[in-house]
């Protein structure tokens, strides 16, 4: 049968965001296949070229939507560690607190659209149920409901509001026993353990070549989580476990992903309890020294990473972003081949795109 | 005189009697309510995530705010869609396509853009790669502020719409 180039995208019900993957079939079996990105570019880091420090938070908040706080995180690591700002301790623990609840919600997202990729449909509405009761406690914090523009250089905007460790561990109390249901449906639904067994295998060995990071390389069994491995803010105090699975196919990278909603309830009960009270919040200095600074984080989707160059100005000279999607777009080709037609939606499902990083 | 002349002929004709006796009034005033009431209430937006507020767009149609209640079903096909929403920022690349999609959706057609981005390019408004505003190139019905809109004002927006459309239909029936 003769050989023919299809395009996914850019408005295809499989893309999620908006990006073309070109695959070449031969009859149904897809021989190669090429990502396209780019339709998102609005060229993100030579916007911040002409921002103050702390106007460049908002716009990180918007960086990756799924997981708006990971990213201004990052970016107030990098600053902090480029003018040496010690960020006081509760505020590492209220940071960590909304990383995890963001981790939850933005993991809940992609279960949600991956059931409905796969006819799930029954999953979609359950899990974005529960994604409101952590965008609510989330919105409790910070005011807003996906880009919340908290983390600030040097600390956080606010303390946590009164009564929020009641709230919170109601909500993780629900949303463990929610969890459970979670798994009935999914792994109790045929249709889904045969569209994700066995399909999309990411070898280890490929995984690593090809840079992939996050939930998706330990999905093929590789011990790599940052908050384990290059410890940053207080996770090297807690105590949790890295959730791996050995299978290397789109039923791993869930039940990674589902392994790691529980560990981070787990995670966040902890920091509520040892949390520290103290002051929330110091003075950054206005202009940054002459010099560079690297932070990278473990975003839900994998390794974040910002590099900043400073100037002695109030405005960063450069500041360069590593996307952890666009790293493991690149191995989408790898993924694909010699797979069916009608696995692509569940094989780049499994990938958790978020194409606002991707693209910057 | 050919079949397809004599079609246009009689149908010419059909119109002219239909107008001058009144009936024509008659049909508009009984089918208008009909049209517009059928119109606004099964209105299907294109499934189309651009941007950050698409996840506001998935939140309105989820449990909690359930946006088909008020008649609203995304749908993925633009060959099957009456509103098209716009919710994030449109760069160079995207705006071809974005217009074609827009062509190629059925008429009658709406256009709501979501987001500050939409509006105006939002948060991006000194970018080298986005377009300032949807407006610029697709005609705009309803602008929804907001950078995201919460999904009440994106639902709010839409019964604007609704309104809008009971505002602005006439009997399509034998149009004037
Ligand atoms: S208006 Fe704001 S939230 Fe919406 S797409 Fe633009 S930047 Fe994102």
């Amino acid at each position: 049968m003769a050989e023919m180039w299809i395009n996914m995208g850019p408005q295809h019900p499989m893309t999620h965001g908006l990006w073309n993957l070109r695959v070449k079939v031969d009859g149904e079996t897809i021989i190669e296949a090429e990502p396209v990105v780019g339709y998102l570019h609005r060229g993100w880091e030579k916007l911040t070229e002409n921002r103050t420090y702390p106007q460049i938070i908002p716009l990180s908040d918007r960086l990756c939507y799924g997981a708006s706080m990971s990213w201004s995180h990052l970016y107030c690591l990098a600053v902090e560690e480029l003018m040496g700002v010690e960020v006081p301790e509760r505020a590492e623990y209220i940071r960590v607190i909304v990383l995890e609840l963001q981790r939850i919600a933005s993991h809940l997202m992609w279960i949600a659209a991956y059931g409905t990729d796969l006819g799930l449909l029954t999953g979609f509405t359950y899990a974005m149920r529960e994604r409101e009761l952590f965008l609510d406690l989330l919105q409790s914090v910070t005011g807003a409901r996906i880009t919340y523009n908290y983390p600030r250089i040097g600390g956080v905007r606010n303390d946590l509001p009164a009564e929020f460790e009641r709230d919170c561990l109601r909500a993780l109390d629900f949303f463990e026993k929610k969890l459970d249901e979670y798994e009935l449906i999914y792994d109790g639904s045929k249709i889904f353990l045969m569209r994700t067994q066995d399909v999309g295998v990411l070898t280890p060995s490929d995984g690593m070549n090809l840079g992939v990071t996050g939930p998706n390389l330990r999905g093929s069994g590789v011990k790599v989580d940052l908050r384990k491995t290059d410890p940053y803010s207080v996770y090297d105090e807690l105590e949790w476990d890295m959730c791996t699975h050995p299978d290397c196919d789109c039923y791993a990278r869930y039940r990674v992903r589902m392994e790691e909603m529980r560990m981070s309830a787990y995670i966040v009960r902890q920091a509520l309890s040892k949390m520290p009270p103290g002051p929330f919040r110091v003075k950054p200095p206005r202009n940054a020294p002459k010099r560079t600074a690297v932070a990278r984080v473990e975003d839900p989707r994998g390794e974040g990473l910002m590099y900043v160059i400073g100037d002695g100005t109030d405005k960063p000279y450069r500041l360069k972003v590593r996307s952890p999607i666009f790293v493991s777009v690149s191995a989408v080709p790898a993924i694909l081949r010699g797979y069916k037609v009608a696995d692509v939606p569940a094989i780049m499902g499994s990938i958790d795109m978020c194409l606002g990083e991707t693209d910057r | 005189m050919s079949a397809k002349e004599f079609m246009e002929w009689s149908s010419q004709v059909f119109d002219e009697v239909m107008r001058a006796s009144g009936v024509k009034r008659g049909v508009d005033k009984i089918t208008r309510p009909i049209w517009s009431w059928a119109l606004r209430n099964s209105l299907f937006p294109l499934h189309f995530g651009i941007a950050c507020c698409a996840l506001e767009m998935a939140a309105a149609s989820a449990p909690r705010w359930d946006a088909e209640r008020f008649g609203f079903v995304f749908r993925s096909s633009p060959r099957q869609c009456d509103v098209l929403l716009v919710n994030g920022w449109i760069t160079s690349k995207l705006r071809p396509d974005l217009r074609r999609l827009y062509e190629q959706m059925p008429e009658p057609k709406w256009v709501v853009a979501m987001g500050e981005c939409a509006i105006s390019g939002g948060p991006w408004y000194d970018s080298y790669n986005v377009v300032q505003g949807v407006d610029t190139f697709i005609p705009v019905d309803i602008h929804i502020p907001g950078c995201p809109p919460r999904p009440e004002a994106m639902l709010d927006g839409f019964l604007k719409l609704q309104d809008k459309i009971r505002h602005s239909t006439k009997g399509t029936f034998l149009e004037d």
